[in-house]
């Protein structure tokens, strides 16, 4: 008898096509969370293999810090208008004008967190009752131990002691009124499968992953791009530096890797031989031991 | 390249998430702001070199409590393979989350420390695999280090375990005497056990045979979606999309369309703007077929010459996932695949203690049981039985009261009464 395996990426490529197409099958009012990093990207790209040439079943959203990179939000209009799908922009500052949020102070301040607002917001205005989202379990340890259908609460909780065995390919989308659903249909690519996948595919990426000069600061041993969004003061040096992005988050809490790397096969050779997490440029995380944990718990993507 | 999914059975006593930890350590895994991390954590062992198992231990409790809980999703990769382990907790009470991760495994680790042999624990983890229809066993005889790398002690456990292995019929059993805390034949050789000729359990997971094998028979297909166009250029078209469950499909395959019956024979296959010939079992892929029939979520495309079992009065292996307890009187909801149905448990036919492997009468089944029962659906089910294709005889129950996921099912024969 003879026998066949198929490729690694071909495998995680049909396992994710088939979680979205699952959620399009279980869900009244599914959405896709675009952030405009890597992993969003290749999200659009898996629902473009799951869809087409049908149109997406949900709109994509997005969650707009207004501390953004430039290139993100060109690439994000670029790509919305060659898909041809509906985009939904929830805005942080929305948020803080409503009064809803306060705008954080001090020198690491960011609206990282403020986010988390932002999106329960939107989920509730357009009564969303899945998410898609490019998360992955290799990214931090809580992730590591949460389901590709993730049931938040109605205050969008996630709750790790009473998560739904998964079991199979079987994906229990089942939720009362007022719940929903974090879809993560990459959850068991690691980040080089992503960044191998993207080559693969050839898929177009904001400017930002590839080494560019950058007026940056230094900051808890961090490269920050040096913005109107970050609070400087007279310690902080700018520097002009060669540097690309590993994630692409708020402007105020990603941090630049120092990179001559401006091909895709040399980020690959960058990331293979990296001794550095990819989150482990994300402040965000470094809070606590728990800091993933416990924002996961208030809502968070 | 490919991909092996694995997960290992055993607790922290055992060693399991030291042994885990090893694999990563020793493979280059663990980069080094995780490391950084590591070393600043209050837990070190008794010679004060870093403490390997706190590298699985996620959630906030399993750190507090030094155990694990649920399920652990862990990712390496050597020049010949990538793996994803699925860290499972190996106490009793932790049953459900141990058969989540195996359900995805096509290898079993059955760690046993050789200073206690073969134990209950033992009986329970070769059990649950064995009702799983894992395909390929490992037993990893830990804590070598502790019996001063006795081939006698290593002989007299892999003697007793071939005895239990036969009892419950697994297959592929492979014995690798192993310290974890060491790094004994874990990712290098170890220079410990020259009497032990076997490779590492590495290069065991690196070569192990876990290919597919081809068959047309079994082709199955559920439908997830039904792509639809309706433009003007794509009037006509009508894909059913969904995954290669198991087999294989062909352009002029016969295929029939299950409940309904309906046959009609593929005109194209499609993977975006791929347009294979022939396609197989884990591929996500689009069929078009020669007819206009109706097909829609939660129909199954099957070969028409080899249909599947078409029942609604099932025999399952039960594992109970949920803390209410199975209820008779009620009606439950089964998903197999993209299908769902409801569904109502119209006997409990026996429920197994997992330590002794006792087959006993119930009258009543609660979390973490294991048992069969007959099961009563209100749709026609189009399933395999587990023991011949498992990715079309598996299914779970949710009741509709909270939409939790209360039980895995897998199907052991239709009911004949």
């Amino acid at each position: 008898m003879s026998k066949y395996n198929l490729d690694y990426l071909d495998e995680l490529e049909a396992e994710a096509i088939h979680i979205l197409r699952e959620v399009a099958g279980q869900f009244e009012k599914p959405a896709l969370l675009f952030s405009g990093g890597k992993d969003s990207i290749t999200l659009v790209r898996l629902a473009e293999k799951a869809f087409r040439p049908g149109k997406f079943p949900f709109p994509l959203v997005h969650i707009d810090t207004g501390h953004n990179f430039e290139e993100t939000i060109n690439y994000r209009d670029k790509m919305v208008e060659r898909l041809g799908e509906k985009l939904i922009v929830g805005h942080v500052q929305e948020s803080i004008d409503q009064g809803k949020v306060v705008e954080q102070t001090g020198k690491n301040a960011s609206r990282n967190s403020l986010q988390t607002v932002t999106l329960l917001d939107t989920i509730a205005k357009h009564g969303f009752d899945a998410c898609i989202g490019g998360a992955r379990r290799d990214e931090e340890k809580a992730r590591a131990k949460e389901r590709i259908f993730s049931v938040r609460d109605e205050f969008g909780q996630w709750d790790p002691k009473r998560q739904r065995p998964e079991l199979w390919n079987i994906y229990n989308g089942k939720i009362h009124k007022g719940e929903n659903v974090r879809v993560f249909p990459i959850s068991n690519w690691t980040e080089l499968d992503v960044w191998n996948y993207i080559k693969r595919e050839n898929i177009d990426l904001p400017s930002i992953y590839f080494a560019h000069r950058r007026d940056v600061i230094t900051r808890n041993g961090q490269l920050m791009a040096a913005s109107p969004f970050l609070n400087m003061d007279a310690d902080d040096i700018v520097e002009n530096k060669m540097v690309r992005f590993r994630t692409v988050g708020d402007m105020s809490c990603t941090a630049a890797v120092e990179s001559e790397a401006d091909q895709i096969e040399d980020i690959i050779r960058e990331i293979s031989a990296s001794k550095i997490s990819e989150r482990g440029a994300r402040l965000d995380d470094k809070v606590s031991e728990a800091a993933m944990e416990d924002r996961k718990k208030g809502g968070y993507f | 390249m490919n991909l092996l999914k694995f997960f290992t059975a055993g607790s922290v006593d055992d060693g399991k998430s030291t042994l885990i930890g090893r694999l990563l350590y020793d493979t280059g895994s663990i980069l080094a702001d995780q490391l950084e991390a590591l070393q600043q954590s209050n837990r070190k062992n008794d010679d004060g070199t870093i403490d390997l198992a706190i590298l699985t231990d996620g959630l906030r409790a399993e750190r507090e409590q030094g155990i694990t809980i649920d399920v652990a999703y862990k990712y390496f990769q050597t020049e010949k393979r990538k793996f994803i382990i699925a860290d499972t907790p190996g106490h009793i009470q932790y049953t459900r989350n141990m058969v989540t991760g195996a359900s995805t495994a096509k290898l079993a680790i059955i760690l046993i420390d050789a200073r206690n042999g073969v134990v209950e624990q033992t009986i329970r983890h070769s059990y649950l695999v064995s009702l799983l229809g894992i395909e390929h066993v490992v037993v990893a005889i830990n804590k070598m280090d502790m019996v001063d790398y006795s081939e006698t002690v290593f002989n007299a456990i892999t003697d007793k375990y071939t005895l239990l292995a036969a009892e419950l019929d697994l297959k592929e059993v492979t014995f690798i005497p192993v310290s974890a805390l060491k790094g004994d034949n874990i990712v290098h050789e170890s220079q410990n056990m020259v009497w032990y000729d076997g490779r590492s359990l590495l290069h065991f997971l690196e070569t192990v045979d876990v290919d597919d094998k081809l068959s047309y028979n079994l082709a199955r297909m559920p439908v997830q979606w039904v792509v639809r166009p309706q433009t003007d250029e794509l009037h006509d078209y009508r894909g059913y999309a969904g995954r290669v469950l198991s087999g294989s499909f062909k352009v002029n395959d016969k295929v029939t369309v299950l409940p309904s019956g309906n046959s009609s024979v593929i005109d194209r296959i499609e993977i975006f703007d791929l347009r294979p010939e022939e396609v197989h079992a884990g591929q996500s892929v689009t069929l078009h077929l020669k007819d206009n029939i109706d097909i829609s979520r939660g129909d199954v495309l099957v070969n028409a010459d080899h249909l599947p079992q078409n029942a609604k009065l099932i025999e399952a292996d039960v594992c109970w996932m949920d803390s209410r307890p199975l209820d008779e009187s009620i009606t439950y909801l089964l998903q197999h695949n993209s299908k769902v149905t409801k569904a109502k448990i119209s006997e409990i036919i026996y429920k197994v203690d997992i330590n002794t492997l006792e087959k006993q009468n119930a009258t009543d089944f609660k979390l973490n049981d294991i048992g069969r029962i007959l099961i009563k659906t209100a749709d026609e089910l189009a399933f395999d039985l587990y023991t011949e294709n498992k990715a079309n005889g598996a299914a779970i129950l949710i009741d509709s009261r909270t939409n939790l996921t209360v039980a895995a099912l897998m199907f052991r024969a239709v009911a004949d009464y």
